[in-house]
């Protein structure tokens, strides 16, 4: 499991040993109950499955990806795959640990309303500089179009995903700057019935 | 689903959250999950072994009898455990599967237990680790072949023909089987006796005789008693050709029998004889053909049905025969090489045996395999030096290569017949992969068929909910959400291919291009495409009239919940009666430019619709087909 990417050191042997010997250990649950909205015997299930699927305690982008593409058996899901680790992993180290885990799954599912907007923002941010341009809507359009696959009904057009973009731009793009800000996300998806009623759909997922 | 997904699904389903301010429709209501969501330690009872696990660790595998509501079969009310009676020290292997995902193969079991107990608790033994498939291949190929040796055995004809056999089938069996009726058996050491008489009789014409009284030459046996020897050759043609019709005509494929290798030579054995008829004074042309009789010492390998050892053998040497091919090859390079420099070195020498290359090819071979016959032998120094040469590379080029080639061949050959499985195996686990994950599809698109969409509102709904997991109800959820998000549907291979066709041929309506002309456009397409289904299937009088087609349409829409085109066409009816005028006309106009309509493949993985008498196959949208064509005699 690779954490930081470093530069190629000279004792590259050493490095090896450090990274084989490394076992992410999370924080006590008492932290993260503070930290997150879940309760301890939540914690435990979460981390107990959490584990034992990444014993050395990080996931990296690879795994992520792979575990998120077996949802997908249709389509390509590594590129969404890749926009969500990003979106995880907070502290861009390179790897999910599990309080990135937690926390993110936390402002999920049990988050207010103004959050998950946040979070979807983020999401969509693929620079993270704030605002999201048509350029980075259309890389997630397209990486969420990805993962349909080619046997769609009706058949998946290639400006499609374009379409898409643009009458999302439409929508939250209020003073038609050509970028999309978070008030302006935000409100928008505030005096929208559907997302805001959308948005209760997986409280009770855990 | 593979290994320890369900444990990721809560993760992947609040990941979701991502798609909701993209949509443009409408989410649908997430399965509501009755089970409790704490965790609680299962005892399991293999056999007097407790074991002690998760139950979530169990659910990891929802399609495995421990992880489906299949164990409550198993349940025991009084000692509040599952009971099952069945080994238990395989049954560590497969719980220690469910813990860490791989599966590992007991090297002390024995194979086929291994696997019944894998069938029993529901596991496909494709999924073995790396680290254990290499063995478990080995030990199943292993078993494979003995139990094929066996059964081979067994059905070699020792089982008593049914009664009604014909006299046909008797005579064959008796052929083929000499060892199951007494007749068969005499019959068999016969003709045995008479090859070896013919083959004896070939030799020992040949042999030279005392003279002739008052000649001096000696004659061979052949010509002394030539009457003999020819009644002899006659008696056994006889018999050999009564053999071969007899053969032939008891043969159940008589084209095969007639093409097999066997029979070939039977007949080659027994042809000189004939032509001999034919041409009695011809010395030259029947001199060569009695050479071919030669040929009948080769029924000696009809013994090699009976003996395994003929037969394995005949299967290697036809296995390595790449491997002596390329042995006779660099002999021939050798040979060519060293015949062209001793007929150079040798053309200074007067009077030399060294005439032609091909002439120093005899040389080399004999001088290479060590036999120097010595009728050809160097003289200048430099072609003796030569000559050392190449019998000293003689020994090398050929003695080396054949200890190699006769140990290379038998690990080659297990090789590759080890290989050529991993290979056909490979692709037989990548097809099942695929087919486990198409699976996966297919299920999703058979819930969608059945309904299972509109939220229980009806008794079909119900009836379609079997026995789905949660898992399986909350994947299903996320790629609702998924279709909901980008405004398209998951389909099939089948229905992408004829949509693919469909825009091919060019169909186009002409619709105004707002913002709701999407939407517009899948309910006419679909609506287009059911219809056309509809017309071609039902066979019936269906005039494509204007008001036939709107009538049509409402009642679809009315009696059958079925996808979810037609909530939006509902709408879109209403709203635009025009447009569904405008594609009647282009839809007659188009059926007429369809050549033939593609046969409608049935996509087998999807279950015969309940309740419907169905004229037409399974196929997905043959059931919305079905329902119209109902419809359609009702009107």
């Amino acid at each position: 499991m690779s954490l930081t990417p470093s530069s190629p050191s000279p004792d590259s042997v050493e490095d090896e040993l450090e990274l084989s010997a490394v076992r992410h250990r999370p924080e006590g649950l008492e932290q993260l109950e503070a930290l997150t909205r879940f309760n301890r015997k939540e914690l435990q299930i979460l981390y107990r499955g959490f584990k034992n699927e990444c014993p050395s305690g990080v996931v990296n982008e690879d795994t992520f990806k792979v575990i998120y593409s077996q949802f997908f058996p249709q389509g390509d899901a590594s590129m969404y795959a890749h926009f969500l680790f990003n979106a995880f992993d907070t502290d861009k180290d390179g790897s999910v640990s599990f309080e990135d885990f937690v926390i993110g799954l936390s402002i999920l599912l049990r988050g207010s309303v103004q959050e998950k907007l946040n979070w979807a923002f983020n999401l969509y941010d693929i620079n993270k500089d704030g605002c999201i341009t048509k350029e980075e809507m259309l890389d997630i359009m397209k990486a969420i179009y990805d993962m349909m696959g080619k046997c769609t009904y009706p058949l998946l057009k290639d400006d499609t995903p374009r379409q898409h973009v643009e009458i999302f731009f439409q929508k939250m793009d209020k003073n038609k700057d050509g970028v999309v800000t978070i008030e302006e996300f935000i409100d928008c998806c505030q005096n929208d019935e559907n997302i805001m009623r959308s948005m209760q759909l997986f409280e009770n997922v855990i | 689903m593979a290994a320890g997904v369900a444990t990721w699904m809560p993760f992947a389903r609040a990941a979701a959250v991502g798609w909701l301010p993209l949509a443009q429709q409408t989410m649908p209501k997430p399965p509501v999950d009755k089970t409790s969501r704490s965790d609680e330690i299962l005892f399991v009872n293999v056999s007097g072994l407790r074991f002690q696990t998760w139950k979530n660790t169990l659910d990891r595998y929802p399609d495995t009898l421990l992880g489906s509501s299949e164990k409550e079969f198993f349940y025991n009310e009084e000692t509040q455990e599952y009971f099952f009676d069945r080994d238990p020290e395989m049954f560590r292997h497969i719980l220690n599967f469910f813990r860490t995902g791989k599966l590992h193969y007991p090297r002390h079991e024995c194979i086929q237990a291994f696997e019944e107990e894998l069938a029993f608790y529901g596991i496909i033994p494709e999924i073995i680790g790396d680290c254990c498939m290499e063995e478990y291949r080995d030990r199943k190929k292993e078993n494979q072949e003995r139990l094929a040796e066996d059964t081979e055995a067994e059905n070699a004809g020792d089982a008593p023909l049914p009664p009604d056999a014909t006299l046909r089938d008797k005579l064959w069996r008796a052929f083929e089987n000499p060892h199951t009726s007494t007749m068969a058996l005499v019959f068999y050491y016969v003709t045995g006796f008479f090859i070896a008489v013919s083959v004896i009789a070939n030799v020992v014409e040949t042999v030279p005789c005392r003279p002739l009284k008052g000649s001096v030459k000696d004659l061979p046996c052949g010509e002394k008693f030539s009457v003999a020897f020819s009644c002899l050759d006659t008696a056994c043609v006889l018999i050999f050709s009564c053999e071969y019709l007899m053969r032939l005509y008891a043969a159940p494929s008589r084209c095969d029998f007639a093409r097999s290798v066997m029979s070939v030579i039977d007949v080659v054995a027994i042809l000189p004889f004939y032509i001999g008829l034919v041409m009695p004074e011809n010395e030259e042309v029947s001199g060569a053909f009695v050479t071919l009789r030669v040929f009948r010492v080769f029924r000696i390998f009809k013994f090699s049905r009976h003996s395994q050892g003929l037969r394995i053998l005949g299967c290697t040497l036809q296995a390595c025969a790449s491997e002596l091919g390329f042995l006779l090859f660099s002999l021939t390079m050798a040979v060519i090489i060293f015949a062209t420099v001793m007929f150079y070195a040798e053309k200074g020498t007067k009077g030399t045996t060294f005439s032609s290359i091909p002439a120093s090819f005899w040389y080399t071979i004999v001088t290479m395999t060590t036999l120097g016959y010595g009728d050809m032998v160097p003289d200048s120094i430099a072609g003796k030096i030569f000559g050392s040469i190449c019998s000293l590379s003689g020994v090398l080029v050929i003695a080396l290569p054949v200890p190699v080639i006769v140990s290379n061949f038998a690990r080659i050959y297990h090789q590759n017949q080890r290989a050529d499985k991993m290979r056909a195996q490979q692709k037989v686990r990548q097809a099942r992969i695929r087919m486990a994950k198409k699976g996966a599809t297919n299920a999703f698109l058979q819930h969608k068929e059945d309904g299972g969409l509109q939220g229980g509102d009806s008794d079909s709904t119900a009836l379609c909910v079997k026995n789905r997991s949660a898992f399986e109800h909350q994947h299903h959820h996320l790629l609702q959400c998924l279709e909901k998000t980008t405004n398209h549907e998951f389909t099939d291979e089948v229905t992408y291919s004829e949509v693919c066709m469909m825009d091919s041929v060019g169909f186009r309506t002409s619709r105004s291009t707002s913002l709701s002309s999407q939407q517009g456009a899948t309910t006419t397409c679909c609506s287009r495409r059911s219809k056309r289904r509809a017309i071609r299937l039902a066979n019936s009088t269906v005039s494509v009239s204007r008001g036939s087609v709107q009538e049509l349409a409402t009642l679809h829409i009315t009696k059958t919940p079925v996808g979810t085109q037609y909530p939006q066409s509902r709408s879109n009816l209403n709203a635009r009666t025009e447009d569904l005028k405008l594609n009647c006309d282009d839809y007659t106009a188009a059926i007429i430019s369809i050549p033939t309509p593609p046969a409608n493949t049935p996509d087998e993985s999807l279950p015969n619709s309940p309740a419907i008498p169905g004229i037409l196959r399974n196929s997905r949208s043959s059931t919305y087909n079905t329902q119209e064509t109902v419809k359609i005699s009702s009107l």
